[in-house]
């Protein structure tokens, strides 16, 4: 049985934390570069150009990209094999994620759902954080971070449509979410689609494909085509970079599919905005 | 064809009905912060027949709620939230108050944009996501009212040279829809 320190893994979230608010990934420095490079209309170059210029200043000055800093979201794959000593590991990501956001002056985003008083004081800074465990062989631990903004949540849908709809059906909801979503989630997208399993599992799947790294292609062959076409298809939208009209929507479609029951299939639609902030800790 | 503008707060109506949907405007001046939970409390004060924390004839709201600034800053980063939450406020300051300006990103209602047009005001877009550039702009920061909102709490910012596009003018145009239908491939 391996063992890690809490406090180590306190440290580990608080450090990526406060670098990913501060930093644009490179992998979305890269597409949104290649976004600029492609970019059609004058108007959505000039967006581009000032979030490119954004990224420089954020991570010259560890000024946060983006006032929308996220709630804290983790993808945690734990070894059978391994134990956390000196407190939970729920605890610990918690308690990192708390240390990130005030060491980082990153906002503090969490409310009563009804009240919409801040929990900062009731519940910690920016707290509680969205954790996804899963069980693995080994004695490693991986957790997967993202700050995930508000806007594009906002705009994210899941369904569960007839099976007989079949992959047009996929095609024709992932289009239409996007169209009707416009402006409003801070285009250039990356777009996680979830297919299957049943109505939750699609929608954890649609999130949990942002997190791959832009550009990848898919290993599946069906799921690899599905995104080409639908990276082709949304960018025919016409919305551009920050919805002033232009030719580059999106900078990825990433899609995740699982087994479905014989009568359904759902289809979930998370969509994430140019800040694309996103990282991998391996302990 | 867009056209640049340099303007100071407050605006008249003069200075508004210039402007068409596509235009660029560097603004300086005073910006008033509000987002949803503060401008719920604006019109919460309108009801009961009270004064408003701010005198809002002419003036400009910025949605936004920015990170705490670093010692020795005024502001954290501070882009524009999306919009569309303040819709049903909205129209009340600009009919019954005189709100000129708002700041913000993505679409807005019939409601708002109808405002605009009959009461002479503009609903300007920042570039969502240039929180850190944006704040460069921003030259001092106080909280004039609901503290306890915290990020949600109303500021009064100095601002120069602000870059802003126009997105909803006094003539019911949209550039969301224009920019879109031009680039569109059915």
């Amino acid at each position: 049985m391996r063992e890690i320190k809490y406090e180590d893994i306190v440290k580990s979230i608080r450090d990526c934390i406060m670098y990913s608010g501060t930093n644009l990934p490179k992998d979305a420095l890269e597409k949104m570069n290649e976004a600029y490079e492609k970019e059609q209309s004058p108007v959505a170059k000039e967006v581009l150009k000032q979030l490119l210029e954004n990224a420089d200043i954020a991570s010259s000055e560890s000024k946060p990209l983006c006032q929308d800093t996220g709630l804290a979201v983790f993808f945690v794959r734990v070894g059978e094999d391994l134990k956390v000593v000196g407190g939970t590991l729920k605890a610990a990501i918690n308690e990192g994620t708390e240390k990130g956001y005030t060491d980082g002056y990153l906002r503090a985003s969490t409310c009563h759902w009804d009240t919409r008083a801040n929990l900062k004081d009731e519940v910690g800074y920016n707290l509680p954080a969205v954790i996804h465990f899963d069980l693995v062989e080994g004695d490693e631990l991986t957790i997967e971070y993202a700050a995930k903004g508000g806007g594009s949540e906002n705009v994210s849908r899941a369904t569960v449509i007839p099976p007989a709809a079949g992959r047009k059906g996929v095609v024709d909801y992932v289009k239409e979410v996007v169209s009707n979503a416009g402006p409003n989630p801070c285009p250039p997208l990356t777009v996680g689609v979830g297919i299957g399993g049943t109505f939750e599992k699609a929608a954890i799947s649609s999130k949990h494909a942002l997190f791959r790294k832009l550009g990848s292609v898919n290993e599946d062959e069906t799921l690899a085509s599905m995104e080409a076409e639908l990276i082709e298809e949304l960018n025919k939208l016409g919305i551009g970079a920050m919805g002033m009209g232009g030719t580059q929507t999106v900078f990825g479609v990433h899609i995740e599919k699982n087994p479905c029951h014989i009568a359904s299939l759902p289809v979930s639609v998370n969509v994430q905005c140019h800040s694309s902030r996103h990282a991998v800790i391996k302990l | 064809m867009s056209k640049t503008y340099n303007l100071t707060t407050p605006l008249s109506e003069a200075d508004v009905v210039q402007l068409k949907a596509g235009d660029i405007v560097y603004l300086s001046g005073t910006v008033y912060t509000a987002r949803d939970a503060a401008h719920k409390k604006l019109i919460d004060l309108m009801d009961a027949g009270e004064d408003l924390p701010f005198d809002v004839n002419g003036s400009v709201i910025y949605f936004v709620g920015p990170t705490p600034p670093k010692p020795g800053d005024p502001i954290g980063s501070a882009g524009p939230t999306t919009s569309y939450r303040m819709d049903s406020y909205s129209p009340r300051l600009i009919n019954e108050k005189g709100l000129r300006g708002m700041i913000g990103k993505g679409k807005r209602n019939k409601d708002v944009t109808d405002a605009c047009t009959k009461s002479k005001a503009i609903y300007f877009g920042a570039t969502g996501g240039a929180g850190a550039l944006l704040a460069r702009q921003i030259k001092s920061a106080e909280v004039i009212a609901y503290p306890e909102l915290g990020p949600e709490a109303i500021r009064k910012l100095e601002v120069v040279d602000f870059p802003l596009t126009v997105i909803n003018d006094t003539y019911d145009q949209d550039l969301y829809k224009i920019g879109r239908a031009q680039y569109e491939v059915k």
